[in-house]
């Protein structure tokens, strides 16, 4: 029976098939809004699943030149790893189905394996365009972990949890700290923007520089994976966010919890959403500068602001 | 990062039609670059050669999809000073009010395009969208959205009425208040700001050396502008400021070109509100005198050339078209040395490059010694017979 309720927590809810359809669904509704915006039409609703099974349904190929080994292994990697960083994350009751005192780490590393897979894979493809994505998105990868990783555990101080659940449980019952926590908000907003590579910061894979970056060499069912990776890193990445800085889940029982998980989650997608309509694409130093300069202040203050507050207010 | 060779093109997204243009990148920044052309030659000044001077028109038209009013402009008047014919000042200030209203589409075209090329998809959107308001006024007016085929020899094809004139003057009126709009939105946007200020730097002398046209060249402070300096059609007519800008960077040229969808949205109205009785056009002879002739126009991009060479027959010995951006190409890949690999298509794009227009050319190469070969009229024709016979 245990096995059996691990396994439906693992692969179904909310585990990977959930996490899939979620994913795409949030998929959809970043293009919808953002083609709204733009004062187009947009796509139908199962737009993001049949372009993930047309892509299935692709010629496979690796490129003379690139590392087959690493073309076949690095697509269902990325994928795993953000899956199993989703199993940390509260959905519909006070405890993700897995927690242990740290477990915040474990999904900031999970969260940012996808970026060294990504270089990876652009490194290994024996390409122009995909090492010049490659190096990147590395480079972005080092300017806005910081900021991000600093306010993710901004809630971790403050409650003295070192689980997602825990430091979430904690914003519930303390739900006074969440304007305090708006600037951590905004900073891990940005950051996490950064992290999925999209306008401003998708300069990894700036379509009118290099072609597609790092995934140039990369089709079919791989490219696939990629995406899905990709989908699924803004979903675990929105529902991180909605956890430590709105209270995850939601206060009353399963269902209504269940439904606050989404609205939280499907708001931070909004204000993705936003940032990328309302943005050019900044160049790689522009966007280090940018980083160092304003979102690491940034986020030191929300620390300082947390760590004041511990010492002073807060027994 | 070692130095590695980038090529761009023939085939990549930042560019719409065909050319290459060879990167030596050090890192994120370009060292050199060089440009190869001929992707796109169609052979039409050759065409022409072989076709009447009215038939010719219908060709030119087609040299290219954004200034075809420009071509056939330049052609006819061309032929109408071969032929010492004067059209009627009607059909000037027609060709005039068409003129302008293709500068209008292809600068919003080009607004759209900058902004895409720094991945700001949300301006290209907006800016194509009302894009659409003057293409439906070029279609009320021609009957077409692209080719309009309103020259002829010795005037215009068709006349303008007063509820077009109407029409007309009410779009322009939403498109400027639109225009507004855009500029306070782009020069609001941070990034796009930051993408644009002190990007390809061009400075004056390198732009008269490498003989840069058009807003491209006005945005480096050379004040050059065919419709002033050598006026044509009704511009000696009608009041208008060329817009000259000495930054030298790529903002400068967004500018520039916002600054004149001004100067043509004025243009029109003036030209419709000044317009003159009369017929629309003469009647031209069908055999042109022999002589030769160049014929200048401010194309959108920049000043357009023709050259037409008669030999008193009814088709033209021949015709040899110098469109704006082949001007531009050289002063281009001087902007983009020592810039960022990142910077490269707006750089290129600020330009607003129209290779179709430009590839006049193609060079055959030995594919094993890489050395430059000829072949005559009749070798190439029995080359031509042996492909399409196989």
């Amino acid at each position: 029976m245990n096995a059996l309720m691990q396994a439906v927590w693992v692969l179904v809810f909310p585990g990977f098939l959930f996490l899939f359809v979620y994913a795409l669904f949030c998929e959809w509704l970043d293009r919808k809004l953002y083609a709204r915006l733009q004062n187009r039409v947009g796509p139908p609703w199962f737009q993001p699943f049949a372009d993930f099974v047309k892509l299935l349904a692709k010629e496979d190929v690796v490129p003379k030149g690139a590392s087959r080994g690493f073309f076949l292994a690095l697509p269902p990697l990325a994928v795993a790893a953000v899956a199993s960083a989703f199993l940390y994350v509260p959905v519909y009751a006070e405890r993700a189905p897995y927690w242990f005192q740290g477990d915040i780490i474990v999904v900031a590393y999970l969260l940012s394996l996808p970026t060294l897979i990504f270089f990876l894979a652009g490194w290994y493809s024996n390409n122009p365009f995909s090492s010049i994505g490659a190096t990147r998105a590395v480079t972005q990868l080092l300017a806005y972990e910081v900021p991000l990783l600093l306010v993710i555990l901004g809630p971790a101080l403050i409650s003295g949890e070192w689980s997602v659940s825990g430091a979430s449980a904690y914003m519930r019952s303390h739900p006074a700290l969440i304007p305090v926590q708006l600037l951590g908000l905004a900073v891990a907003v940005v950051a996490l923007q950064g992290k999925l590579e999209r306008v401003p910061f998708d300069i990894p894979e700036a379509e009118t520089e290099i072609v597609a970056g790092t995934f140039t060499e990369f089709g079919g069912r791989r490219l696939a994976l990629f995406r899905l990776a990709t989908d699924m890193e803004m979903v675990v990445g929105a529902a991180l966010l909605g956890s430590l800085f709105l209270g995850g889940y939601g206060p009353v029982g399963p269902v209504p919890g269940f439904v606050f998980f989404l609205l939280k989650t499907l708001f931070i997608v909004f204000l993705l959403c936003c940032l990328r309509a309302v943005s050019a694409r900044i160049r790689i130093d522009q966007m280090v500068g940018f980083c160092f300069r304003w979102l690491i202040p940034a986020a030191v203050a929300q620390v300082l602001i947390l760590v004041a507050l511990k010492g002073w207010w807060l027994p | 990062m070692a130095r590695v060779k980038i090529p761009v093109g023939p085939q990549h997204p930042a560019l719409k039609e065909p050319a290459l243009f060879m990167f030596d990148v050090d890192g994120e920044v370009v060292v050199d670059a060089q440009v190869r052309l001929g992707y796109n030659h169609r052979g039409i000044e050759k065409a022409c050669e072989s076709r009447s001077y009215l038939r010719c028109i219908y060709l030119i038209e087609r040299i290219c999809g954004i200034c075809s009013h420009s071509h056939t402009t330049c052609f006819c008047q061309g032929v109408e000073e071969l032929l010492g014919l004067e059209i009627p000042p009607r059909a000037r200030f027609i060709r005039t009010v068409v003129a302008e209203l293709e500068r209008i589409h292809s600068h919003l075209l080009w607004l759209g395009v900058a902004g895409h090329e720094v991945g700001f998809d949300t301006l290209f959107m907006y800016t194509w969208r009302d894009r659409e308001l003057v293409q439906d006024v070029l279609e009320m007016i021609s009957g077409n959205r692209v080719n309009y085929a309103i020259n002829t020899v010795g005037g215009v094809r068709r006349d303008l009425d007063p509820s077009v004139v109407e029409k007309t003057l009410r779009a322009i009126d939403l498109l400027e208040e639109r225009t507004h709009y855009y500029q306070k939105v782009a020069t609001g946007e941070t990034t796009f700001m930051a993408r644009m200020r002190g990007v390809g730097k061009l400075s004056r002398e390198k732009a008269l050396e490498l003989c840069a046209v058009g807003p491209f060249a006005r945005a480096s402070g050379v004040d050059i502008d065919v419709r002033r300096d050598d006026p044509y059609a009704a511009y000696n007519e009608i009041p208008f400021q060329v817009i000259v800008l000495d930054w030298g960077d790529v903002l400068a040229r967004a500018v520039v070109r916002v600054l004149e969808l001004y100067q043509s949205y004025n243009i029109v109205r003036y030209a419709l509100k000044s317009l003159p009785d009369g017929p629309v056009a003469v009647k031209a002879p069908r055999k042109v005198p022999p002589g030769e002739v160049v014929s200048r126009y401010e194309a959108p991009r920049g000043e357009d050339i023709h050259y037409i060479r008669s030999n008193g027959t009814e088709m033209p010995e021949r015709v040899k078209v110098r469109a704006p951006t082949l001007g531009n190409l050289p002063a281009v890949v001087e902007s983009l040395k020592g810039g960022y690999v990142a910077d490269i298509p707006i750089t290129v794009a600020s330009i607003d490059p129209c290779l179709s227009c430009t590839d006049r050319i193609v060079e055959l190469r030995d594919l094993s010694s890489g050395r430059e070969q000829r072949m005559t009229w009749q070798e190439l024709q029995s080359y031509g017979a042996r492909w399409h016979g196989r």
